[in-house]
């Protein structure tokens, strides 16, 4: 199987390149881009599979270069890298289209997985984007009758897994499932993340100009 | 005291029938009913009260006037009217007599200016005189600190409506003057006038009025823009800034990791509103000074993730001490990989789960004199009524489990 290509978008030239020294052996690293009109060109340019992505950046920020790139015709996988962790900012950048998001201080084999990951259709939730999740979902849902609004107990269990820090495979031990079966649930957990009429969720959203 | 002195902080108007009382030990009620009764017949009250708070000296309590604000000041009004009445018709009596076109508006204007003055004199901004309950904290020592900012408004508010009150006593006085004398027909001419006037001008001038107040709205936001520039600035210097000197001296890189995670959680959590480790009243910003804590002493990182926030009492304290306790053993004993904290606070219980990725332990193992882990995490977790568990994750490392159930 070939690697992931990969495009770094961060507009803090000495982070991009920390990550592409860090994750080069690892990965193809197609380009690097500052801003979101950069991000716009590589993405056109070399079509990669993966996008790392900036939740913070002048021009609109990551929410911006996914909705260009959509615009363009091009669905590359996005996966959101940020130091933020602001609810908002993170929920917002994976409403708008991203599969997964890591925290900055994730060591570059996590990175590189996560990126494999991804790019092989699965969802990749950092211990808090776990915990934004749950803290989402908790309280009464808008619409009792949409199960979009509502996680399964099963879904919960595996994002409080992931919020206390373990793995797929380690959560699939621990539940006695298969990791095949967690990642469904992952993946299951950040469609309704994308599509859930949750006010929670929409604020977060509007807030963003996102409506 | 022996001396007749006028009682200020007692009496309604200048403290003449409360000094009286006191000098010789009656009830002020009982001086001021003989007073009223003096007016009534033939008027000499008012002559012998005012007599009173002209020749007897004033006491020496506080000079803060007791006369009453508020319910009062509409008793004050109403009294001053009918005081100047009882003064005129003691008049008429004697056979001096003013025509009615005088009479009433003057006891219109006497109560309009009483309203007006009191509204005026309350606004100043001395401690409130305690409404509609004349002479009641006369015992009262101190001022208490009471919750000044949201009075104000109602205060104002009320001083507003009794000055609106007195113009208006005022304005119908002078309108009672006119159209008893008949001048009211003319007076509509000259007001008509008025009005094209005021008009004419307002049209001329309000664009020039309103450029003037949007002038110096604009010129509001940029001071309010320029203040927080400069208060981002200062905390900019503080912190960001002394790090980044701190780091540049800094040759010991496990010092200046140290260094920029500590600063990274501080920037976060101001950006976030949060207030700043050290000053946690809640459960979320007190586990995360914990994690800090145990991070700047051990120099592993350490995720701090919560769902959901609740107050601390002491129960939720413990919660807190014994995740820093296993904090810290994951720190010490969990092969310096990331520890992973997760708290979910929900209605029925409060769950702290601390994990790290090292060899693992077996608690059964311990040492008898290894007290950590039995003293300050299951023993403290048992005397606050909830209970930890230790457990080896199965792919390894190890989990401490904090549970606290509440009673609700």
């Amino acid at each position: 199987m070939t690697e992931p290509r990969v495009v770094i978008v961060d507009d803090h030239k000495l982070f991009r390149s920390g990550v592409r020294a860090e994750l080069e052996p690892l990965l193809e690293i197609v380009a690097e881009a500052g801003t979101v009109e950069e991000a716009e060109a590589a993405i056109v340019q070399q079509q990669p599979d993966v996008v790392l992505l900036d939740v913070h950046m002048p021009g609109g920020g990551g929410i911006e270069v996914i909705r260009r790139a959509g615009v363009a015709g091009l669905r590359p996988t996005f996966l959101a890298l940020s130091v933020s962790d602001a609810a908002e900012d993170v929920i917002a950048v994976i409403r708008a289209g991203a599969r997964g998001y890591v925290t900055k201080n994730i060591t570059p084999g996590d990175l590189a997985d996560a990126v494999r990951r991804v790019h092989d259709g699965d969802a990749v939730f950092s211990p808090r984007l776990a915990g934004f999740v749950l803290d989402a979902f908790t309280g009464p849902a808008p619409q009792p009758e949409s199960e979009l609004d509502l996680l399964t107990p099963r879904e919960r269990e595996v994002l409080q897994h992931i919020a206390r820090g373990y793995m797929y495979k380690e959560i699939g031990l621990r539940l006695e499932i298969s990791p095949k079966t967690v990642e469904a649930h992952v993946s299951s957990v950040l469609r309704k993340l994308q599509l859930s009429s949750r006010h929670e969720l929409t604020r977060w959203a509007t807030d963003r100009g996102l409506g | 005291m022996s001396t007749l002195r006028r009682d200020r902080s007692h009496g309604w108007l200048g403290g003449v029938c409360a000094g009286i009382a006191r000098r010789y030990g009656v009830d002020p009620a009982l001086v001021r009913l003989a007073f009223v009764i003096a007016t009534a017949a033939g008027g000499a009250g008012i002559a012998l009260y005012l007599l009173g708070w002209l020749v007897i000296p004033a006491g020496d309590a506080p000079g803060r006037r007791r006369l009453p604000t508020g319910r009062g000041a509409v008793e004050v009004a109403l009294g001053t009217g009918l005081l100047l009445l009882s003064i005129l018709l003691t008049f008429r009596g004697l056979g001096i007599w003013f025509s009615d076109a005088i009479v009433w508006p003057l006891v219109l204007i006497a109560s309009g200016a009483a309203l007006i003055w009191r509204g005026s004199a309350a606004v100043r901004p001395e401690p409130a005189p305690e409404v509609g309950v004349p002479g009641a904290s006369a015992n009262r020592p101190v001022e208490t600190p009471a919750p000044v900012v949201s009075v104000e408004p109602r205060r104002t508010a009320a001083a507003v409506s009794r000055t609106g009150v007195g113009i208006a006593l005022v304005i119908a006085a002078g309108f009672a003057f006119l159209q008893a004398t008949g001048a009211l027909d003319a007076a509509r001419d000259v007001g008509l006038a008025l009005i094209a006037t005021v008009v004419v001008l307002g049209v001329i001038f309000a664009p020039w009025v309103l450029r003037l107040l949007r002038s110096l709205t604009e010129e509001r936001s940029e001071r309010i823009r320029s203040q927080e520039r400069a208060e981002v600035a200062a905390h900019l210097h503080d912190s960001v800034l002394q790090t980044l000197a701190l780091v540049q001296r800094s040759d010991d890189p496990q010092q200046v990791a140290a260094l920029a995670r500590r600063q990274e959680r501080e920037l976060r959590a101001w950006l976030a509103g949060r207030p700043a480790p050290g000053q946690a009243a809640r459960l979320a910003p007190a586990l995360e000074a914990a994690a800090a804590d145990v991070e700047d002493n051990h120099g592993v990182p350490v995720e701090v993730v919560v769902v959901g926030d609740r107050e601390l009492d002491p129960a939720v304290e413990a919660v807190v001490a014994a995740a820093r306790e296993a904090m810290t053993n994951a720190a010490k004993f969990g092969g310096r990989s990331t520890v992973d904290v997760y708290a979910e606070c929900t209605p029925g219980a409060l769950r702290v789960f601390v994990r790290d990725r090292g060899p693992g332990f077996d608690p059964a193992a311990v040492p008898a004199d290894r007290r950590g882990v039995r003293e300050s995490i299951v023993g403290r977790m048992e005397r606050h009524g909830g209970r930890a568990r230790i457990s080896g994750a199965p792919a390894g490392g190890t989990e401490v489990e904090l549970v606290l159930e509440s009673e609700r």
